[in-house]
């Protein structure tokens, strides 16, 4: 195995060799679908998702803190270094 | 909130952050399997499957008033974050009659959007106080 430098980024694989033919799509697929943009003073999609917190699993969804500000962070993955 | 399952947050915090913040992280972590909150935040990038560093400040109706979003070797200024939701905090607490100037924190002052401030920003505001 060689050995890889690991940066910020999570390492990710695939498939390699010979690309797999896809199967070509007959019919036009109706049009794809808009991701939604987030617009400064605009409401903020809802969510729910699972959540760790001071020893305990949970869901935690974003409407429930409505009344409260509220900072939410994305970032690359647990374990890395930045 | 990341890929990540909340196992693995389990872990990280448990193992790691718990030895950098005393009582481990204060505020939930989230997991996001398959990005799919962070692709409707406009953060999940598609080809390292990872979400990049997105910053959102929500206030309380639930409306973003700002966000950054960075790629990962770099990390974000804590601080600043909290600046925002500062002056977002005032903004709001004074109805929108008062605004925050380029550089301002707690304390320093703040700006009343009106006719009579029209050209004499210069007067109330220094270009030094955008560099404080």
């Amino acid at each position: 195995m060689e050995e890889v430098e690991v940066g910020c980024a999570r390492p990710t694989g695939g498939p390699v060799g010979e690309t797999v033919e896809e199967p070509k799509e007959v019919v036009q697929q109706t049009p794809k679908e808009v991701t939604p943009m987030i617009k400064v003073g605009k409401k903020a999609p809802d969510f729910t998702a699972p959540a760790y917190h001071q020893g305990k699993f949970g869901a935690v969804k974003l409407s429930e803190y409505l009344g409260k500000w509220v900072i939410l962070c994305f970032y690359p993955g647990d374990f890395t270094f930045v | 909130m990341s890929i990540d399952s909340v196992f693995v947050h389990k872990m990280w915090n448990d193992n790691e952050l718990s030895k950098m913040v005393n009582g481990g992280v204060p505020f939930p972590m989230l997991s996001d399997a398959g990005g799919r909150v962070g692709k409707v935040f406009g953060v999940y990038d598609e080809d390292a499957g990872v979400e990049t560093r997105g910053r959102f400040i929500i206030d309380p109706e639930g409306v973003v008033q700002g966000f950054e979003v960075l790629t990962p070797p770099v990390g974000r200024n804590i601080m600043e974050s909290i600046r925002q939701v500062q002056a977002f905090q005032l903004v709001r607490n004074s109805k929108g009659k008062e605004a925050t100037p380029s550089g301002w924190k707690p304390g320093k002052v703040t700006l009343k959007p009106g006719p009579d401030l029209v050209g004499k920003v210069w007067e109330v505001w220094k270009t030094e106080m955008a560099f404080d």
